[in-house]
């Protein structure tokens, strides 16, 4: 937070050298001039264009059970026409699973599914995390005191131990797995808004505002948390990245996601007896997985690098 | 500095005691009758009332918490409900387990991880660099258990019939046992003798236990099947540690007494390894700690693929088993444990920087 002030301040100056530069622009300029951020952003913006047209890049609905309508097997290895597998045999460039399904369309609806967890857990979490932050740094004192203690009891837990006690209370399910993932995720976020608050709370133009007659709510809306929004972007990214590896490790023990739906961690937990016969069924959710996380670890770096001026001139030195 | 000490675990108390009050509530919150798990689905509701008298399950919630709160400090967890052996007994025979995979993963990532970060700081932008941090990116966001499922399917099948065939399941070779130090010195213990669970806990340190009675067979079939499991668990530790290391080594390698060191003539060699390294070890010293909880949720996943029955895996079994006592038990031992990391690596800072005051 002090970061992007600290630009705000410096602003002026380049501005007299240069063209006006929006903190924006500058911060853009920052981005794309990294290459991991550019790839990041690449990976990303492939998956959100498979996870849209899902059902027209699949050659099969994911669900479809294929053992009367092709001569197949179960947990038939990959045929790719390309390298030499007989043309008279249908194609199938990931296999078939278990239960005689398309692997390769289960993986792509797979995107949509990890996608839409990714955003919709750290929506919550931010959502959540950003009232109880801003409300603890604004109040100030026992209120501040009790809340912020127990966010400490909840990050005293390992994230995943607790995500998966919660998910015990609530009952198993991909809805239940949201909801815990969200829980957990949710003093990180407090966390960095409080911080935030409480950095901005007591400057000058908070208490002109004050002077001019804005309330409470005004103040803390359009005046403080504006200014928690770069790094919240830097968390919330981050926070996706690990809140799909969880959930897809929560869905690998059967406790998020449930068959038949094609969920990456469902297709690896539900396969998993099967690696030494079947490894194909292992390797594609997994891999995917791993290179939908990569994109948003990716993409937080980034983002991280551009909007801290602080950290982004440390690393050019 | 002893002040410090007292007073930070001091502070910890209100934690713990938090800690212990969400076990509860989780542990009771959980849906379905204990009961039936104990007595099976089909126990009679005067068995039943039985039962909730024996355990204190009839008591009013809060009488049960602040017995259950007396019984911890005490040290006493309860009997397990699946299988009626006290929680203390079983914890003594998991922890060890975990213990070792997870000290044998976190030494793998250290001993890699912090090398591989000075590496790419001092030769920031080189081949070197870019492959580390390629790794170290993809390191972060590999699901442990494809990665294990992976090695194990490497190692166990298409390495079979080779010297580096490794076993993908369980602590020892079927027929082989590990025999307790204590019954290879002919100590004369029962499990009533005083310190018992003490030194039961370190004879389930298979390692450790064939290491001191000098048993090769057993240590080397130990070795072999820990080694799969733990090199997937160590894989985001060392991707963090070594990305921590290179950012702390980046910052402390601009600063000027390192031009001094260089301008007096040092060898490269000590300028990084010395002046530098030291300097940069706080921030890798906090992540070392907080890689503790990453290793426990990598241990549930590890454990549950290659067959190890540690904490992680009880957890798991007890929640869905609705075994509260061990879930409580478990779920404390494991938080406690992570607090008390956290409270050793603050304590450290003061070690490993002198300049840090501890008021």
């Amino acid at each position: 937070m002090a970061a992007s002030m600290e630009g705000l301040e410096i602003q002026p100056e380049i501005s007299n050298n240069y063209k006006s530069d929006s903190l924006l622009r500058l911060a853009g300029r920052r981005f794309f001039r990294q290459r991991s951020a550019l790839i990041g952003m690449i990976i990303l913006g492939t998956l959100i264009f498979v996870a849209i047209f899902a059902s027209q890049i699949a050659p099969y609905d994911p669900n479809q059970v294929l053992i009367d309508i092709e001569d197949i097997t179960q947990r038939q290895d990959p045929c790719i026409h390309l390298l030499g597998c007989p043309k008279d045999q249908a194609q199938h460039i990931m296999g078939i699973d278990g239960n005689f399904r398309d692997e390769f369309s289960r993986v792509i609806h797979g995107t949509r599914v990890s996608l839409f967890i990714g955003f919709t857990t750290v929506g919550l979490a931010i959502v959540a995390g950003t009232l109880i932050g801003a409300v603890s740094g604004y109040a100030g004192g026992w209120v501040d005191n009790i809340i912020m203690r127990l966010m400490d009891v909840i990050l005293a837990f390992p994230s995943f131990l607790l995500a998966i006690a919660i998910i015990t209370v609530l009952g198993r399910g991909l809805q239940n797995a949201l909801y815990a993932i969200a829980i957990v995720y949710t003093p990180q976020f407090a966390r960095v808004v409080r911080a935030s608050v409480l950095s901005v709370k007591e400057k000058e133009f908070v208490s002109a505002s004050r002077a001019l007659g804005a309330g409470s709510f005004r103040l803390l809306f359009i005046r403080i948390l504006p200014n928690a929004i770069a790094p919240l972007i830097v968390t919330g990214t981050l926070g996706i990245a690990s809140a799909i590896l969880e959930a897809a490790a929560l869905s690998f023990l059967g406790l998020g996601a449930q068959p038949p739906l094609s969920e990456w961690g469902t297709m690896l937990g539900t396969d998993r007896n099967q690696v030494f016969s079947a490894p194909h069924l292992v390797f594609y959710p997994g891999i995917s997985i791993m290179i939908t996380v990569l994109a948003f670890n990716l993409l937080g770096d980034g983002l991280r690098d551009a909007l801290d001026p602080r950290l982004a001139n440390k690393a050019s030195k | 500095m002893i002040q410090y000490i007292i007073r930070r675990i001091f502070l910890a108390i209100p934690v713990l005691f938090g800690i212990m009050v969400v076990t509860f509530i989780i542990a009771r919150s959980i849906p379905g009758e204990p009961c039936f798990v104990a007595l099976g689905e089909r126990a009679t509701v005067e068995a039943c009332d039985a039962f909730n008298k024996r355990m204190g399950l009839d008591q009013p919630i809060l009488t049960q918490l602040m017995i259950y709160l007396k019984n911890v400090v005490r040290g006493d967890f309860g009997d397990s409900i699946s299988d009626s052996r006290p929680v203390f007994t079983i914890l003594t025979e998991k922890i060890p387990v975990t213990f070792e995979l997870g000290l044998v993963a976190l030494i793998f990532s250290i001993i890699i991880g912090i090398p591989a970060g000075v590496l790419s700081a001092v030769r920031r932008n080189s081949a070197v660099d870019i492959t580390t941090m390629v790794g170290a990116n993809i390191g972060v966001s590999m699901p442990v258990y494809w990665l294990g499922l992976m090695l194990a399917y490497v190692f166990a099948l298409l390495l079979k019939d080779t010297p580096f065939w490794l076993p993908p399941s369980h602590r020892l070779t079927a027929g082989i046992f590990s025999t307790p130090f204590f019954e290879t010195w002919g100590w004369s213990i029962t499990e009533d003798t005083f310190g018992y669970s003490v030194l039961f806990f370190i004879s389930n340190l298979y390692i450790l236990n064939s290491i001191i009675t000098w048993d090769l067979e057993v240590l080397f079939d130990a070795i072999k099947h820990l080694l799969l499991p733990a090199i997937a668990l160590s894989t985001i530790p060392m991707a963090i540690i070594a990305r921590i290391t290179r950012s702390s080594m980046l910052e402390v390698l601009g600063l000027d007494y390192i031009r001094t060191a260089r301008a007096k003539g040092l060898v490269e060699r000590v300028v990084v390894l010395k002046h530098a390294l030291a300097n940069a070890f706080l921030p890798i010293v906090t992540i070392i700690g907080l890689q503790t909880g990453t290793l426990f949720a990598g241990a549930v996943l590890t454990e549950t693929i290659f067959s190890l029955s540690g904490v992680g895996r009880s957890i798991f079994d007890a929640i869905t088993g609705r075994d509260y006592p061990i879930i409580q038990g478990f779920t404390l031992v494991v938080a406690v444990g992570y607090v008390l990391v956290n409270l050793i690596v603050d304590i450290s800072y003061a070690f490993i920087d002198p300049r840090i005051k501890l008021e």
